[in-house]
């Protein structure tokens, strides 16, 4: 569903990402796990259409993304939850909510799709109106995640869900992302935490100083002696 | 207690104008961060387009305003593409000059093509006077601040309801964010030049009915006393700059009343400066801390 082969992105002499390949296929979840400043936020950033690169090719549904603006990036099905959440101060939660639609025209799925979010996320129900920058942590979590799937998106980006929240909270996001992979989303997670990130994920990749140096399976990679020396304390 | 109302009257509508001048001021900045110099001389220009409209073309009030709305509109989204738009991830002051550059064109500009001297704006409204005890109230005042309310109206039902609005705001506090959500940030930023330099034009044609002369350097005091006012309301923040458009006007029309034409200026400058030194983001302004 998602091919990125190659991809090198620089940040002035920086070489962000080196010569980056992975896949993702339909209706999986796919972790990219790796240190902070490894390149995974420079990956996503990437696919979404906000950051030049360099060379190689992102493809989506065989679709050539390397030159189409981040808009258009959004109209194919491609909707990122951003590293810190982002969710837009000053606006109620119920707008910010509407801003996820943003490229809808479809009054009726959209309404349906609130509904559908209000119930995977009750406590935005109850705050609709409040301006979101009030909302604690794991709520402005939920409802950067209620906002992207407002757009709908075929495959979700999901950048450090776990940033920043409380262990048993941890457990809840990921928990909810897992149900909304089944409900047929397509996932790519980049996480820090590398044990969660494992535990939920179909196949994973590892990144370290721009370069993917390891893949597998989520079971493979977690039982793996170098990821357990180096990302889970083993 | 009578030249008190009626500096209160002469300085609502006063206020009126410059309301709309720093409602344009308060949104580019919201926006882009950019304190846009070159935004009285918008409204100079609305006031020339007024002018052409209704000498030469020989247009009513209302057509003559909504000419020099619109026109204005698409002067500011052509100084947004030519002028800003290259500079938008340049530092803060080379957009600054820049737009201190576009001032001095526009200005310019004018002198040029319209000749330096002043015009008289003709009168395109009957001007009675109504006299309530003791007080006179032109219908032209009236004119001045109804249309003004009216506008206000449009535009925060603009903001607050419309998804053009909505994505406004969500630029403001956060563009890369709002990219992500499919948002053109760049038409974004177009249509808020569009609608700021618009109530400017409107401006321009209700001072141009007003005072009854318009010249091409008329943009320069009331523009920088808008500033003041957007920034008296806490820039940025758009009932803020409505309020401060109207406080200054009033404080403005008081301090000539009693006597003090002199020093009215003075004051208006003196008045910014102790707000900034007791609530430096504005009067409706949160303090906001820089993340880091």
């Amino acid at each position: 569903m998602l091919e990125i082969k190659n991809l090198n992105v620089h940040y002035g002499v920086i070489h962000a990402l080196k010569d980056a390949s992975l896949t993702v296929n339909e209706g999986e979840i796919v972790s990219l796990i790796g240190a902070n400043g490894a390149g995974k936020t420079t990956l996503l950033h990437a696919i979404s259409g906000i950051l030049k690169i360099t060379s190689g090719e992102i493809l989506f549904e065989d679709k050539k993304l390397n030159k189409i603006s981040a808009k258009d990036i959004v109209a194919c099905g491609i909707t990122q939850v951003p590293e810190g959440r982002r969710i837009f101060s000053g606006l109620s939660v119920y707008e910010n909510l509407q801003m996820g639609a943003y490229l809808r025209k479809d009054k009726e799925g959209i309404a349906q799709d609130l509904e559908m979010v209000y119930e995977r996320f009750p406590i935005l129900k109850k705050r609709s109106n409040q301006d979101a920058s009030t909302l604690s942590g794991g709520e402005q979590q939920m409802l950067a995640m209620g906002r992207a799937l407002m757009a709908r998106p075929k495959i979700l980006l999901l950048d450090e869900p776990s940033m920043g929240l409380a262990p048993i909270l941890v457990r809840e996001i990921f928990h909810i992302i897992k149900d909304i992979n089944e409900q047929g989303t397509t996932i790519l997670l980049v996480e820090q935490n590398a044990r969660m990130a494992l535990s939920i994920a179909d196949r994973a990749y590892v990144l370290e100083n721009g370069s993917i140096v390891l893949s597998g399976t989520g079971k493979e990679l977690a039982a793996s002696e170098d990821i357990q020396k180096a990302y889970l304390g083993g | 207690m009578t030249v008190f109302l009626q500096q209160i009257i002469n300085g609502l509508s006063l206020g009126s104008i410059y309301a709309l001048i720093a409602l344009g001021y308060t949104m580019v900045y919201g926006i882009i961060k950019l304190i846009n110099f070159a935004h009285g001389d918008i409204y100079m220009l609305g006031a020339y387009i007024g002018f052409i409209a209704v000498t030469s073309l020989g247009l009513g009030f209302f057509p003559a305003l909504l000419a020099a709305m619109a026109g204005c509109a698409l002067i500011g989204v052509i100084i947004e593409r030519v002028a800003y738009k290259p500079l938008r991830h340049a530092t803060r002051i080379t957009a600054l000059i820049t737009a201190i550059g576009v001032s001095y064109f526009l200005q310019a500009g004018t002198q040029r093509v319209m000749g330096t001297g002043v015009k008289t704006f003709p009168n395109v409204l009957s001007n009675e006077v109504f006299m309530i005890g003791g007080v006179r109230i032109t219908s032209q005042q009236i004119i001045i601040f109804i249309t003004t309310i009216v506008l206000m109206l449009v535009l925060q039902f603009i903001v607050k309801k419309t998804k053009i609005g909505r994505a406004m705001r969500a630029v403001s506090v956060d563009a890369d964010a709002a990219k992500l959500m499919g948002i053109n940030v760049d038409a974004t930023i177009s249509y808020t030049f569009a609608i700021g330099s618009a109530l400017a034009g409107a401006a321009g044609v209700l001072v141009g009915i007003y005072y009854n002369s318009i010249n091409p350097l008329m943009g320069t005091l009331p523009g920088v006393k808008a500033f003041i006012a957007a920034v008296f309301g806490g820039i940025g923040i758009i009932p803020g700059a409505m309020f401060g458009g109207f406080f200054i006007g009033v404080c403005e029309t008081l301090i000539a009343g009693y006597g003090g034409s002199l020093y009215k200026d003075a004051v208006v400058y003196i008045i910014l400066i102790v707000i900034l030194i007791i609530k430096p983001a504005g009067l409706l302004g949160k303090n906001v801390k820089e993340k880091v």
